[in-house]
Parts: C-alpha cells; sequence; structure tokens
C-alpha cells in the first residue's frame, strides 16, 4: 500500500515528461493573447479561471476576431465538454471521495493528467488514497501552466514561431495511445475518431471535438458486441 | 466585458470537469457503458492529433508530403517501441525540425 505522498509523487513523474510539450504549448499561448491585443492580466486569469490549454486560445481568437462573448463562451464549453468522459472513467475511482473533495479535485482534471492516472488507476484499483495519484498529475500541471503562460505573457514570443512548436501537442497525445495501437479495437475506434474529426472539422464551436469521439465509442460499443 | 466573458467560460468548463466526477456514481454505471468507457483515451485523443497533424494554422489541409505527417510517423515508430514519452516527443520534433531546416531549406 502506497503513502499518500508516495502516489502524489508518482503522479508528479508520471505527467512530468509532457511538460516538454505543454510548456512551450503555454509560452504560445500567453504570447498569442498579449499579440491579439488583450490586456496581460485578462489573459493570464484565463490560465486560472479557464485553465485548459487549447479552449483559451480559441476564445481570444474569436474574440479578437469579432465574435460575440457568447459565441466565444460557448465555444469554449463544447471544446472542455471532453472532460465530461474523462470523470465518467474517472467517477469509478473516486466515488468514496466526500463530494467536497470531488468538487476540489475536479479542477486539476486535464487531458494529461487524465491519461496518465487512468493508466495508473486500472494497474493499481487496490490502493487506497488512489485519488492523490490525480492531484499530483493535476497540480504538476496546474503549476507548470500557470508559470508557462505567464512566462509567454511577459517575455511574449521568445520561443521563435519557425520552430513549430505547437506540433509538439499531437505528439504528446500519440505518446499517450501509441501502446493501444497493439490492440485492433482500439485502432479501430482511433482511426474512427481521426478521421470524423477531420470531416467535421468544421462543424459549427470546434464541436469535431466532441462529436468524433461520440462516433468513435459508438463504434467501441458496436465492437464490443462483435466480439461476443 | 471580456473578464466576464472569462468567468462564464471558466464556470462552464469547471463544470464540465465536475458533472461527471461529483454527480455520479459506480451504480449508475451499467457494466455495458463501463465497457465502453475503457475505449475513452481511443476515442477522444485522436481528435486532437489528427487535426493537429493534418490541418494547418488557416483551417486548411495539408499536403502529402508536409514535414508533420513524417515527423508524426516517426513518433508512433519511436513510441510504440520505446514506451517512452519524452523519445517520442523529441523524435517527432528532431525529424520534423530536420525536414523543415535542412531538407527542404
Amino acid at each position: 500500500m502506497l503513502s499518500k505522498k508516495q502516489l502524489f509523487t508518482r503522479g508528479m513523474l508520471d505527467i512530468s515528461p509532457h511538460m516538454l510539450s505543454v510548456i512551450p504549448f503555454g509560452i504560445i499561448c500567453g504570447a498569442i493573447g498579449v499579440e491579439l491585443g488583450f490586456h496581460p492580466y485578462l489573459v493570464y486569469a484565463m490560465s486560472f479561471i479557464i485553465f485548459g490549454g487549447a479552449s483559451q486560445i480559441v476564445f481570444l481568437q474569436l474574440l479578437s476576431g469579432g465574435a460575440s462573448s457568447l459565441v466565444a463562451v460557448a465555444s469554449v464549453g463544447i471544446i472542455n465538454s471532453r472532460h465530461l468522459l474523462y470523470g465518467a472513467v474517472l467517477s469509478e475511482y473516486l466515488e468514496k471521495l466526500s463530494f467536497i473533495k470531488k468538487l476540489l479535485i475536479s479542477y486539476v482534471v486535464v487531458d494529461q493528467g487524465f491519461a496518465e492516472s487512468n493508466k495508473f488507476f486500472k494497474k493499481n484499483r487496490n490502493e487506497e488514497f488512489l485519488h492523490y495519484h490525480l492531484i499530483g498529475t493535476g497540480c504538476t500541471m496546474w503549476v507548470c501552466w500557470q508559470i508557462a503562460t505567464l512566462s509567454g505573457i511577459v517575455l511574449g514570443s521568445f520561443v521563435p514561431e519557425e520552430l513549430g512548436l505547437k506540433f509538439a501537442i499531437p505528439l504528446t497525445f500519440i505518446a499517450i495511445v501509441v501502446q493501444d495501437l497493439k490492440k485492433l479495437d482500439h485502432v479501430i475506434v482511433m482511426i474512427t475518431c481521426g478521421l470524423s474529426s477531420l470531416l467535421f472539422f468544421d462543424a459549427p464551436f470546434k464541436s469535431y471535438i466532441i462529436i468524433s469521439p461520440i462516433i468513435a465509442l459508438f463504434v467501441a460499443a458496436l465492437l464490443l458486441r462483435l466480439k461476443k | 466585458m471580456t473578464l466576464t466573458a472569462i468567468i462564464f467560460a471558466g464556470i462552464l468548463t469547471y463544470l464540465t470537469r465536475m458533472t461527471m466526477i461529483a454527480l455520479i456514481n459506480r451504480d449508475m454505471l451499467g457494466d455495458k457503458i463501463k465497457a465502453v468507457l475503457e475505449y475513452v483515451p481511443s476515442a477522444v485523443f485522436p481528435a486532437i492529433i489528427f487535426p493537429g497533424i493534418f490541418i494547418n494554422d488557416f483551417g486548411n489541409f495539408i499536403d502529402m508530403n508536409d514535414p508533420k505527417i513524417f515527423g508524426a510517423l516517426v513518433a508512433v515508430i519511436v513510441g510504440y517501441f520505446s514506451k517512452n514519452i519524452i523519445a517520442t516527443i523529441s523524435a517527432g520534433l528532431v525529424s520534423y525540425w530536420f525536414l523543415i531546416f535542412v531538407v527542404f531549406n
């Protein structure tokens, strides 16, 4: 049985390699916000209040492009609706927590943290303080995100644009799913999601980001039925 | 004005994070749904990966000889065999940079 501190540290260690892509992306996010003409405090406030990488950039781009606040807010909600799926998966492991703890821990659930903690949870179901792993991944991500976006706001884009560091984001997610390429059913689900995301890329409010997972999960349900 | 919108966007985002964790308990999800939820990472992350590779900053499809496709393939191969996140990201970036700075320059 691992202690709370050990689990927290393990969470930190499990997510830290992803900082290789998260930190440059955070710097870019901060710099873009200021470049688009928004007040530095507002750009930073987003990292604290929204705390959701891509959705922050989309929000500012929409507003600076003349979209209404309603459209910008709706887009953020739709882009981040994928967290509902993460929550559904995590709820099984967090159900013993008090309501207040659930409310607090929810704030730090992010893509990479969910991915790494979920992998850990599956292998260590019986640990008593499992949620400390999620706190470890989430807090690491939070601290790095705040520092990275702040650096981008203060120093501007000191990361040269020619480096194309935004490309690190798809790479970080490749690292997360690549081992599941060993399983044919997962490969089918991934390809379904990927192709759907390209097909529906122009759907309103960036809704491809939730439409394609729903289609892919539907295919997953069909595959499960076929397996029986 | 913008701050109000940020706060609403933040509340909405928080609700997406909190709803399923705080308001759902194990009995509400049947075994079938749980089995489908096993696929969530495979069903969600490609929606970030594919557009990140195949669609450029202007929302258009890239050419089939774009360096990103090569970089992504290298990342998949290195990731598959190394099982190492840093190696996967670095391999993808370095091979991408090699193409844009050395080969296509």
